[in-house]
């Protein structure tokens, strides 16, 4: 033993208060490794910081459009020429005349306020008023023909580059190449503002109204997407959250160990971790080609995001099932309740809260999905709004990301603007739900 | 009868049933529940589960099957004749549907009777103005085929329809009946629902078999079709992807390929290092106060929906890259490229990374840190020599899960990565992915029965079968790992 | 081993190793050990024995500063090795650890082969200047640990993949390769068998002639198998310290002595 004690290198024992270069070398590299990890939480804070402040820069200005306040006089002359004041022969006036009425309006009140330039057209004049505003002013007057031959206070939408200008977007250089507008109705546009005219106003219309066409960015609204959301969240949360609860209770409680189970157990897994984009090919292969299902409609929607989301609640509910004691089980047993009343009657209501944040987060994450729904079709052009359901599950729909990934691909940046601000629409949901799911979980958790 | 109200009776047929069953039972047993098998409750379950149950199957088994019967009859009615040149089966049977329901309309408006409508013939009335009055738009003039044939689809649906709603309340009666005569007071009602029950269980997690099949059967069948139509050994073997409208396309699936893994690469190169440190950090170095606020925090990161990474890379990280860096280093002028989707997509895979890392990091037992701590070993020691060697397997399967969702993600290359099939080195250049070509291919306005439109089946069983292997592999892994420490 | 060389052992006289003045411990608000004084030999085998959560195994951590890694944990008084504060601000708790060394309740070997557990501590402590070094270091240290005969053929192999008794003494192994003056043990038989606990305690008797041992122990018959002295603690007070055999016949406090005889336990 002693011989081998020799091959230890002889070492002179330095005093423990001396730290030694190796030492210093050692808790320096220390030092340095806990940078990194700080640096790599840094790094992914940083993102998230730079993710949604990129995003809520560029969006938050959806909110706010530009608006012409004027005083429109509703010739009865020209909007109901025999009047008769019948809603079938008012209907038959197009937008063409209200466009009309719009621009003699809006050219009375700036020679009466002097802003008219020398020399503007009263074509550009009318330019400046988006080509919503029509077809708005016409819904008015059909809703309440009592109107006509009155004056009424109207709040025109601006047009896309009018209201890009004050927002930054649109400048007096980029209007001289663009024909869209030119740099004196920017001025007479800066002027109005000036005047009172003009003015940024909180737009109803981004969350309410439908989509708008290429031209009209201006006009352009979520009320179709979020329709569309909502109806495919309620396919979802109905047939979802029953069928996987059934599942995880079956797997958890009931399965027997066997090659069977252990294949749905692999499936449920991989499942969880399928591109979406795949789903997206079966709703297409399997609903719309097969089962003969309308494109577009929430309905194929929902049934896709209800198969996508189906793992991601079972997940959570077999671990919310597993983490109810055994305890409680054997006492149900004890006094001989069924296996079954067992189940439905003690594990089930106790593992419920955690069934439900885990639904709530699937459904979140369902809420945001875009490429399946690509593949349905949902990103066809709709305006209208679907229906009541349940007949209305089955009309063309759009959805929350689909309608962002729609605006993002036409060639106006005012769509940009729109999109972000459609992201935070869509984030202030997620963010809803999530909070939701976390006050169920502290409310309810229970600690065995 | 509409099939929501035909669902509606048969629920209030078998809520009823409940009711009676449970009276039945009671009075059966004279009152005394005591003389009952079961609690009165399970008489009346028994009752609504055989009504509801059965009837409710037979009526969405009908309603997937009716309409492919129906085709098959009504296809083998179109003659070749009716057939146009350069039109398909497909597309006649199109048209077919949108008649019958062109009739449907007419008939709606009360503008002509069902005999009218019996009479009519293609070749005498204008049948394409009669049905652009009620706003359905028929490309040509109705041939006399296609409208009988539209006739028979009608005539086949409705009494289709008919024939449901007789079976359907015809079952639900049956097992109305059948549960209420099987009351007795011996009568096992709690064993026979919770069987009952249990069937309804294991159906509910067959779905999940049921869907990995749909999925295996509509791309490989569609595969099969494409293959047909498409060579598969040019579209394994060719390095062009170049798609035509008019036919004779190149759709050779390496430069797809190529730029998912290129793409998959840099997402990983930003996920995995930064990823593996944040998991340490937190594991190892955060108080609990730091962790209870930072783990979250980069959680949001995973449950940011894909298109927010998509705009993030096509407003913001796109410009900057271009700006900043591809320009002024002669590389590129594309603000959409490899670099600029792999970095938006790293950031999104960090969670990923971190969160399951994290978890494995927490489940290597505190001995093994007290074991080389007692010998004098440095936290960064410990870490590196110890506990990461010791998680090894647990954060591979991690970074492999982490993978397969870099393959499969679809918006951020879409709106981040371009549309170009390329094979390039440079990072800065757009490249495509085989995501973003499933999305333009199946979105674009080419014939469905076209390879161009096929061809995204053969990609989307590719991308399956890709990421059904990693998962597997991660899964098989992490599972391994977790035994061990069991 | 017999009572009859528990006296023939103690006659010898030994340096102070390390001298424990005023020891007092708190986890949180509790206070685990209260005001221990205590002196341990060099190249002798102490034994720590008391009933459960009487604050052996907590002082034990506090010889080679292991406590540092409970947030909660707090030392106070004076703990000298070779007469300098282990706990004085200076001290690098890294380079204490290399000095007192420590082998634990559970054998706990890295996932790693048998050369890379015992070579870890030369390796991190920059021991050994190459690989023949490294080798002999090695080599010694299983040989120290009784282990060398059983593995030589299969130093590549997993440490994980060895008996209970093996995996024990490859720790100690571990523990020795970096020559420490002190070694700090934690109830290091209790998850072994008899026949391996017996192996590991011949080798503890062995250790003695190179280090200064601490054994924390259960087990009243393993304290009087291998130590030469004994501390007894209860409720976190050192209330006997003494020579061993003298401990476990002629206790002084009445305590030790119905601990001894089982009365609590």
């Amino acid at each position: 033993m002693t011989a081998e004690a020799t091959n230890m290198p002889a070492k002179a024992r330095p005093s423990l208060y001396a730290i030694d270069p190796r030492t210093k070398r050692r808790n320096a590299a220390e030092k340095r490794f806990r940078l990194y990890g700080v640096a790599a939480v840094g790094f992914g804070l940083l993102a998230l910081v730079v993710l949604l402040s990129s995003v809520l820069g560029s969006g938050l200005g959806a909110f706010r459009q530009s608006v012409l306040t004027m005083q429109v006089p509703l010739d009865a002359a020209v909007l109901d020429k025999e009047g008769t004041r019948d809603p079938a022969a008012i209907a038959k006036v197009t937008t063409i005349a209200y466009g009309k009425l719009l621009q003699d309006a809006l050219t009375a009140e700036l020679t009466e306020k002097a802003l008219l330039p020398a020399g503007m057209k009263p074509k550009d004049v009318g330019g400046m008023i988006s080509k919503e505003a029509p077809a708005q002013l016409r819904n008015l007057v059909l809703a309440n023909p009592d109107l006509i031959g009155t004056t009424v206070s109207f709040d025109a939408l601006a047009n896309g580059r009018i209201d890009g200008f004050f927002k930054g977007r649109v400048t007096m250089e980029s209007a001289k190449l663009d024909s869209n507008v030119s740099p004196e109705q920017l001025e007479l546009a800066q002027a109005m503002r000036d005047a009172g005219l003009l003015a940024l106003k909180f737009n109803p219309g981004f969350i309410f109204a439908p989509d708008a066409s290429e031209l009209r960015p201006e006009a352009a609204g979520l009320g179709v997407a979020i329709l569309g959301s909502a109806y495919m969240m309620l396919i979802v949360l109905v047939l979802s959250l029953p069928i996987g609860v059934a599942a995880s209770i079956y797997l958890e409680e009931f399965a027997p160990k066997n090659r069977f189970t252990d294949l749905i157990e692999v499936n449920i897994a991989n499942l969880a971790a399928v591109p979406s984009i795949v789903f997206g090919i079966l709703g297409l292969a399997a609903f719309i080609n097969f089962g003969g299902l309308p494109q577009s409609s929430s309905v194929v929607g929902g049934l896709v995001l209800t198969l996508m989301t189906l793992p991601r609640i079972i997940i959570p509910a077999r671990a919310a099932l597993k983490s109810v004691p055994p305890s409680i089980k054997d006492a149900a047993l004890g006094v001989g309740a069924s296996k079954t009343q067992t189940i439905f009657h003690h594990v089930l209501p106790l593992a419920m809260p955690g069934i439900l944040t885990g639904a709530i987060i699937g459904l979140a994450q369902a809420l945001g999905e875009t490429a399946p729904l690509l593949l349905i079709g949902m990103v066809a052009f709709v305006r209208d709004y679907p229906a009541a359901p349940p007949e209305g599950f089955f009309d063309p729909a759009s959805a929350i990301p689909v309608q962002i990934y729609s605006w993002t691909q036409r060639a106006d940046p005012a769509f940009t603007e729109r999109a972000s601000g459609a992201i935070i629409v869509l984030l202030v949901f997620l963010l809803v739900m999530n909070s939701l799911a976390v006050v169920l979980r502290r409310k309810f958790e229970r600690r065995w | 009868m509409s099939i929501g109200l035909l669902s509606l009776i048969v629920i209030a047929l078998a809520a009823a049933g409940f009711l009676i069953g449970r009276q039945l039972a009671l009075s059966k047993a004279g009152g005394d529940i005591r003389r009952l098998h079961s609690l009165p409750g399970y008489y009346g379950q028994t009752v609504f589960l055989f009504t509801a149950v059965p009837a409710l199957l037979l009526m969405l088994l009908w309603l997937l099957v009716q309409p492919l019967l129906i085709e098959t009859r009504v296809t083998s009615m179109i003659s070749a004749a009716d057939i146009p040149d350069g039109s398909s089966a497909n597309l006649v049977m199109t048209d077919v549907r949108r008649v019958a329901e062109g009739i449907d309309l007419i008939l709606a408006r009360g503008q002509l009777g069902e005999t009218d409508i019996a009479a009519m013939r293609a070749d005498l009335a204008d049948v394409r103005s009669r049905l652009a009055e009620v706003g359905v738009a028929v490309g040509t003039n109705v041939k006399p085929g296609v409208f009988e044939a539209a006739k028979a689809y009608r005539d086949l649906s409705h009494g289709g329809h008919l024939a449901l709603t007789v079976a359907v309340l015809a079952l639900a009666l049956a097992g109305f009946g059948y549960a209420l005569s099987r009351i007795r007071p011996e009568f096992r009602a709690r064993n026979v629902s919770e069987g009952f029950v249990r069937v309804l269980l294991i159906a509910a997690s067959l779905v999940a078999i049921l869907t990995t099949v749909g999925i295996v059967l509509s791309l490989v069948f569609e595969t099969i079709h494409f293959f047909r139509l498409y060579p598969a050994s040019k579209f394994f073997l060719s390095t062009t992807w170049n798609p035509k409208f008019g036919g004779g396309s190149d759709l050779g699936i390496w430069p797809l390929i190529w730029g998912t893994l290129y793409i998959s690469v840099i997402a990983l190169v930003v996920a995995v290092p930064v990823g593996i440190f944040a998991a340490i950090f937190l594991a190892e170095y955060a108080s609990k106060k730091v962790r209870a606020m930072t783990k979250p925090l980069l959680e949001v990161l995973a449950g940011i929906p894909t298109i927010v990474y998509g705009l993030f890379a096509l407003i913001t990280v796109g410009p900057v890259l271009r700006d900043w860096f591809a320009q002024p280093l002669g590389l590129g002028t594309s603000s959409s490229s490899v670099m600029t989707a792999g970095l938006v997509m790293g950031i999104m895979l960090i969670p990923f990374v971190s969160s399951l890392s994290d978890d494995i990091i927490n489940a290597v037992p505190q001995s093994l840190r007290d074991g080389s701590y007692g010998l004098g070993a440095t936290q960064s020691e410990t870490v590196r020599q110890v506990i990461l060697p010791a998680a090894l397997p647990g954060i591979v399967g991690a970074i492999l899960l982490a993978a397969s969702r870099a393959i499969g993600e679809t918006m951020i290359v879409v709106l981040g990565a371009g549309a170009a099939a390329k094979m390039s080195l440079n990072p800065f250049e757009a490249m495509t992915t085989v995501t973003v070509k499933i999305v333009s291919q199946l979105t674009g306005d080419t014939e469905f029965a076209s390879p161009e439109t096929l061809v995204s089946f053969a990609l989307g069983l590719t991308l399956f079968v890709f990421t059904l292997g990693l998962n597997i592999l991660a899964l098989v892994i992490v599972r391994k790992y977790r035994e061990q420490y069991e | 081993m017999n009572d009859m060389r528990l006296t023939e052992r103690a006659v010898e006289t030994k340096d102070i190793k390390i001298a424990a003045h005023d020891v007092q411990v708190y986890y949180g608000a509790s206070h685990a050990i209260k005001d221990v004084h205590i002196d341990i030999l060099d190249k002798t085998v102490t034994a720590f024995i008391g009933p459960s959560g009487c604050g052996k195994s907590t002082f034990l951590r506090c010889l080679n500063r292991m406590n540092d890694t409970i947030d909660i944990c707090r030392v106070e008084g004076e703990i000298l090795l070779d007469g300098e504060d282990i706990y004085d601000k200076k001290v690098d708790p890294v380079q204490l650890r290399a000095r007192v060394g420590m082998v634990f309740q559970k054998p706990n070997p890295f996932p790693k082969s048998i050369y890379d557990n015992v070579a870890y501590g030369p390796k991190i402590h920059g021991l050994v200047k190459n690989k023949a070094e490294l080798d002999a270091v090695v080599e010694s240290s299983l040989r120290k640990a009784a282990l060398w005969n059983e593995v030589k053929d299969r130093l590549d192999a997993p440490g994980t993949g060895l008996s209970g008794g093996q995996q024990q003494r490859l720790c100690i192994a571990r523990a020795v390769a970096t020559s420490p003056e002190v070694l700090l043990m934690d109830e290091p038989c209790s998850a072994l068998d008899p026949i391996a606990t017996a192996q590991v305690e011949e080798l503890i008797d062995e250790l003695r002639e190179n280090f200064s041992v601490v054994i924390v122990t259960h087990s009243m018959q393993q304290a009087a198998r291998v130590s030469q002295r004994t501390a007894f603690f209860h409720l976190g007070n050192l209330v006997e310290y003494g020579e061993t055999g003298q401990i476990f016949t002629n206790p002084k406090d009445p305590r030790t002595e119905s601990y001894i005889t089982g009365r609590i336990g």
